[in-house]
């Protein structure tokens, strides 16, 4: 068995941690945890890109790991505290779902996906294209997030942790988008979240609680 | 058969009767320390033993053999295991006869033991302890049986000394699988153990009880001889966790006599500091209701699911 180099290692592990985490927000009922974990996987994500960056010897890839160290480790957290302590959702737990069948799903949503990489990480040619199953696993666990979840921040919280996972497999497929396409992307997910913001007071106005259900009715007085 | 690996063999068995009550007083006293009380003795578990066998049993009067068989049983399996698990050497000529998987079988055939004298006596307890017991059991041996099998598929070996050679003597690696794995691992051992997130050792409250309700009805010579089977599942469990996660001082290969005897201290050490946290955990963590048992034992499966699969995918 080949030992791959001790950064790659380091790219594994964060892989891991960074599936772990996914799995943590699926099954985390409170709102304030779920967002000290959105922004630890923002962490974990800004690590790697950095060590991939020096294993690498990409230097463009530093800037996004910046970019992702203070947009989704502190803006985006903050922004989304700020949110909830203005909303005053901050013991909002989430009932009614079955965590452990939740779980279960996930697992075969990571096997799946799984399989899924397995043929195009054979085309890559990165030392990270191993990771390109965990970046899809955890876009797949996160939209299952946005799907089990009823509450509007939940939801949110879960788009953005999908982006996450798409920046995770960009960057282990091929080492990164284009300066350019990340900051747009940046910008957008920035003015989502803002956007957003203003949607769940007018949610919350509208129907006095943050649960979606409501909005599935067509029509008012039915 | 060596003469060597017949002598490890041998010690080891000894070590494992002689230590696991010693495990027990020893995570009872760091438990008393980190709660601010006084400690009871370290030795208290093995004068509890010894009382216990002088006393004359009672046994109910509608008790069928299966009763009266199973303290023996129980003891008997874990004796086994303890042959099996190694915790000194790899070189255990016993150890050939049963892998891993036969390894949770044995814990299995203790439990269901267990569980059927307890439902012998017709006890309403007994029979809540052993349905709470079986119902804890059936959730924690997937998750025991994944561990074991991302072990095996790192080292291409369901045979537990091959995996324990293997790990000690590979290149030095991150292996996020095998931390999953050891997390994994740990929670389902809190659980067969009837430790605290679980279950409580040391509860005197019939509700709440999972182990201690299964063995109420016994008495004597039986009940010391299924304390002393509990903590030898408790020093089984270690001996697992140590060997396959920090298998360092362990005596590999067709080895000599001293390097039997060195490994030794070294057990002692690893088991005194795991000992030492079991008993942090313990006193960290509330008891969780009974129906959140299975979110516990949900999670443990998952990150045993999750660390064959990150090694599957990842190869490391």
């Amino acid at each position: 068995m080949t030992t791959l180099p001790l950064y790659a290692q380091l790219i594994n592990l964060l892989a891991a941690v960074l599936l772990l985490l996914s799995f943590a927000m699926l099954a985390q009922r409170r709102v304030w945890s779920l967002i000290s974990l959105f922004a630890a996987q923002g962490l974990a994500l800004s690590v790697s890109t950095a060590i991939v960056a020096y294993g690498t010897r990409q230097p463009h890839l530093y800037w996004s790991a910046g970019l992702t160290l203070v947009l989704k480790v502190m803006l985006l957290p903050w922004l989304l505290r700020r949110l909830i302590r203005q909303l005053d959702v901050k013991w909002d737990v989430e009932g009614l779902i079955n965590i452990p069948t939740t779980m279960l799903i996930g697992i075969v949503l990571v096997v799946f996906s799984f399989n899924l990489a397995l043929p195009i990480a054979q085309l890559a040619s990165t030392v990270t294209r191993a990771t390109l199953g965990i970046a899809m696993a955890s876009v797949m666990l996160s939209c299952l997030m946005m799907i089990t979840r009823r509450k509007a921040i939940p939801q949110v919280v879960g788009f953005l942790s999908m982006e996450n996972g798409l920046f995770f497999a960009a960057t282990s497929a091929t080492y990164g988008m284009p300066m350019v396409v990340e900051l747009g992307i940046a910008l957008d997910v920035l003015v989502g979240m803002l956007i957003l913001g203003v949607f769940f007071f007018q949610i919350r106005e509208q129907f006095d609680s943050l649960d979606l259900k409501h909005m599935e009715k067509l029509k008012e007085g039915e | 058969m060596t003469l060597a690996g017949f002598f490890s063999q041998l010690l080891q068995l000894a070590i494992a009767l002689l230590l696991a009550p010693l495990l027990v007083g020893w995570v009872n006293q760091c438990r008393a320390w980190l709660s601010n009380r006084s400690a009871p003795s370290l030795l208290l578990p093995y004068h509890m033993i010894r009382k216990l066998f002088m006393k004359d049993a009672v046994v109910a009067e509608h008790a069928s053999p299966i009763f009266r068989i199973t303290p023996y049983i129980v003891f008997g399996a874990m004796c086994c295991a303890a042959a099996i698990v190694p915790s000194l050497a790899t070189d255990l000529p016993f150890a050939s006869a049963a892998d891993a998987i036969a390894l949770v079988g044995l814990f299995a055939l203790a439990r269901v033991f267990s569980a059927l004298a307890a439902m012998d006596i017709g006890t309403a307890f007994g029979t809540l302890g052993a349905r709470r017991e079986m119902f804890i059991g059936f959730l924690a041996e997937p998750a025991l049986l994944m561990v074991l099998f991302t072990a095996s598929l790192i080292t291409g070996s369901t045979s537990l000394p091959t995996i324990v050679d293997t790990i000690a003597h590979r290149e030095f690696a991150i292996y996020p699988s095998l931390a999953f794995a050891g997390v994994a691992f740990t929670m389902v051992s809190l659980a067969e153990n009837a430790r605290i997130p679980v279950d409580n050792p040391a509860t005197h409250l019939e509700l709440t009880m999972i182990h201690e309700a299964m063995i109420l009805e016994y008495s004597a010579r039986h009940l010391a001889l299924i304390e002393w089977a509990s903590a030898l599942k408790l020093f089984n469990y270690s001996c697992i966790g140590l060997a396959v996660f920090f298998p360092f001082g362990i005596a590999v290969g067709a080895s000599n006599w001293l390097a039997i005897l060195g490994a030794a201290p070294a057990l002692i050490v690893k088991l005194a500091i795991g000992g030492f946290f079991l008993a942090l955990i313990e006193t960290l963590s509330a008891k969780l209701r009974i129906f959140r048992a299975p979110e516990f034992l949900g999670t443990a499966f998952l990150l045993a699911v999750l660390a064959m699969l990150v090694n599957l995918l990842l190869g490391s």
